[in-house]
């Protein structure tokens, strides 16, 4: 946030991209991309692109990590060296590493994880192409994949960013924006119930215009909602036809 | 299987969080939550609503072990007390000495003369502990060794599907293909004789297209045989 | 056993230590606490002890902020500051901490960074590291006031312009710091909200959202923490809160 910069993010209502301030891009959904997982995703945001996949509930080792009440839920967020302008050195960063623990905690409060004890639910983000809004990419990818493992769930958590740019509120910012704007906040919630279970924010703004976005997020997430459902019904129905 | 849906066309599929029915008193069985006295679903899956019961019946999943359950399994490991059995689960099955060997055997005796690594057995899941301990046994009607053959892996939810009403389904893959076949509720499918591989494709795409309309008369079709009377 | 002590409590609106449930601490406050540092701060909040030192080094300009110096945060949960805590790598919890008090300190545009620049070549490195030296719960409240503590006491040593070398110990001018940024974590415990919990009752914590304002009440930083969601409807009243509360604590750094 707050690179100084001559960009124009907007113009005559206009982004970068020709949206409009409460437009997201497009979104493409996709399940079971990777036959080797028990289940996975892949979630565009225009051209920001994560894959999710979903292993378990498997055996858990080292042993004492174990619950003997519960089963836990383990995440990991992760860019490709690709995926951005300079080649990113692989490997997980403190930036990934923060990603991962808000990932646990925007997907945990959906999971009934005390249905299995001892194991675990592994859950693996990767940004291959990284252009604003890569974590909340990652949550709806990791989200459907969740499902797709048939990992037992009370709802879906949906992902989106909104923020400010050129002194407009905005959704889904794209990495101009991203990079240029005044402030980015990160956001997933449980549609259905009103829960939130993702926060982040950082730039400058009043608390009139923190509440104005949460309005836009929660609106912008029963849109993705609809998309997510329509990826596993497309999967699920089609198949075998 | 007395809640079937009864619409030949593709049946309705339930997401989590999607609401199924009014409890209305019934019971709740495995994929299904209760809030407010409704039914939600926890999975993708195909919902049935009985007369007595609400449930999902998943289209993803991992075998969780459940008291009763018939299961294939394959040994894992030789133990000095019992066998470590890969019961297609995260939760190992452990069959005790006792339970699986009817004859006195002594303590130092050499365990692998009765299973060894490799082996797989049809047996009942006879314990199950809160922390998901898991206990086979041998001690049942149908429990018994399965020598040569093969094991495939399905979801655990379709086999119901593929064994069919009153066996029909599986009954026609074993006579239209002449092998031996036995299915565990953990989703291991045992296999062994001459057309192994058609019963294989049959059985695989029964857990591929188990909720599609006209699944019958393609299995049928496949192994050139028919199920009398009313189907599925 | 304990924990589930301090829970019933605060599910009656009370505290182990006899606080109200929106109460802070008590909190000292010391700046100036380690000579080498060109600042520093000592914060006791409760039990929970915090060293936050400012290194001045200097160094190269990010490439896309050039005439700008620049800010790192880090964090260390020493391993005798808590029996949680053990030596190796970073947790993932002290790289939290470290990137919501860098992101509280940033964001706020506290530092005038512009004003970091030595030559064409080389910017002023602000590094801020925490130091935990007693665990007792509500790190990012303690480490963040810590921080700002520490930046504003710190003075920009003198360069030696020949030689392009610093000059410890010879200072030129204060860290151009021109707002106050503070950082309030607004816990729910059940239906309750709480502020400045102890270690004991961060165990019945179900979700908190660190909140980091300034003195004109911009809000500059957000962080939700925890494994339970919150309803979107508390979130504006838990922020209105944050702002009331940071009024409170920048108090301690007039």
């Amino acid at each position: 946030m707050g690179h100084k910069s001559d960009i124009k993010l907007i113009v005559d209502g206009k982004r970068t991209d020709g949206r409009t301030v409460d437009q997201c891009r497009e979104v493409t959904m996709e399940v079971n991309v990777i036959p080797a997982a028990d289940g996975s995703a892949k979630v565009g945001f225009g051209s920001t692109v994560a894959l999710a996949s979903v292993y378990g509930p498997r055996e858990l080792f080292p042993r004492f990590m174990q619950e003997s009440d519960t089963g836990i839920l383990r995440t990991r967020y992760n860019m490709a060296p690709f995926s951005v302008d300079d080649r990113k050195k692989p490997g997980q960063d403190r930036r990934s590493q923060e990603i991962s623990k808000v990932m646990k905690h925007a997907l945990e409060p959906v999971l009934f994880l005390q249905e299995f004890p001892k194991v675990t639910v592994d859950a693996f983000a990767e940004v291959i192409q990284a252009d604003g809004s890569t974590r909340v990419t990652g949550i709806n990818a990791v989200s459907l994949a969740l499902v797709a493992a048939g990992i037992p769930m009370s709802h879906m958590v949906t992902a989106v960013s909104v923020g400010k740019a050129d002194g407009e509120l905005v959704t889904d910012l794209n990495g101009k924006e991203d990079n240029f704007g005044e402030a980015d906040m990160g956001f997933a919630m449980v549609h259905d119930t009103g829960e939130v279970t993702l926060l982040q924010m950082d730039g400058e703004l009043t608390l009139d215009e923190i509440k104005k976005l949460l309005d836009m997020a929660q609106t912008a997430c029963g849109q993705i909602l609809e998309k997510q459902k329509k990826a596993l019904r497309d999967f699920y129905v089609k198949r075998g036809e | 299987m007395e809640n079937q849906v009864q619409e030949k066309k593709a049946p309705r599929i339930v997401l989590p969080g999607e609401f199924i029915d009014d409890l209305k008193g019934r019971k709740t069985n495995a994929g299904v939550y209760i809030q407010d006295d409704k039914a939600y679903s926890q999975v993708v899956g195909v919902p049935r609503v009985g007369i007595y019961e609400v449930s999902v019946v998943p289209l993803s999943g991992k075998y969780i072990p459940a008291f009763s359950d018939k299961v294939i399994g394959v040994v894992k490991e030789v133990e000095i007390s019992g066998w470590l059995i890969d019961i297609n689960s995260p939760y190992m099955g452990f069959l005790p000495l006792s339970e699986g060997v009817e004859e006195y055997v002594d303590a130092r005796a050499d365990l692998t003369k009765f299973f060894n690594r490799g082996d797989i057995i049809a047996c009942r899941i006879s314990r199950v502990t809160k922390t998901k301990s898991v206990q086979c046994s041998m001690r049942d009607m149908m429990a018994r060794k399965l020598n040569g053959g093969t094991v495939i892996k399905v979801t655990p939810s379709k086999i119901p599907r593929i064994i069919g009403k009153n066996g029909s389904m599986i009954n026609l893959i074993k006579e239209g293909t002449g092998t031996e076949i036995s299915t565990g509720q953990n989703g291991y499918v045992w296999i062994k004789g001459e057309n192994q591989a058609l019963a294989m494709e049959a059985i695989l795409t029964i857990d591929k297209e188990s909720h599609m309309p006209g699944l019958t008369e393609k299995i049928e079709k496949m192994v050139g045989g028919k199920i009398n009377g009313t189907q599925e | 056993m304990q924990e589930k002590y301090a829970l019933e409590l605060i599910n009656k609106g009370m505290r182990v230590d006899g606080r109200k449930l929106l109460e802070f601490r008590e909190i000292e406050l010391k700046t100036n606490v380690i000579n080498k540092a060109e600042g520093s701060a000592y914060v006791k909040m409760g039990e929970t002890q915090v060293i936050v030192g400012v290194k001045m080094n200097m160094g190269t300009p990010y490439a896309d902020s050039m005439g700008e110096g620049v800010l790192m945060c880090g964090a260390e949960f020493t391993p005798m500051s808590s029996p949680d805590f053990e030596s190796g790598p970073p947790s993932p919890e002290s790289i939290e901490l470290a990137r919501v008090v860098d992101r509280g300190i940033r964001e706020s545009h506290c530092i005038d960074v512009g004003k970091l620049v030595i030559d064409e070549k080389n910017v002023w490195v602000v590094n801020v590291d925490i130091h935990i030296i007693n665990h007792d719960g509500n790190l990012m409240d303690a480490s963040a006031l810590g921080a700002i503590a520490a930046l504003k006491t710190t003075k920009i040593p003198r360069v030696d312009l020949e030689k392009m070398e610093i000059v410890r110990n010879d200072y030129v001018a204060d860290l151009p710091v021109v707002h106050t940024p503070i950082n309030v974590s607004v816990c729910k415990v059940g239906s309750n909200v709480v502020l400045d919990p102890t270690k004991l009752e961060e165990g019945s914590i179900d979700s908190r959202i660190s909140i980091s304002v300034r003195e004109d009440d911009k809000i500059c930083a957000l962080q939700k923490q925890g494994s339970k969601g919150i309803m979107i409807g508390e979130i504006p009243g838990m922020m209105e809160l944050a702002m009331e509360k940071s009024r409170e604590l920048r108090k301690l750094l007039e």
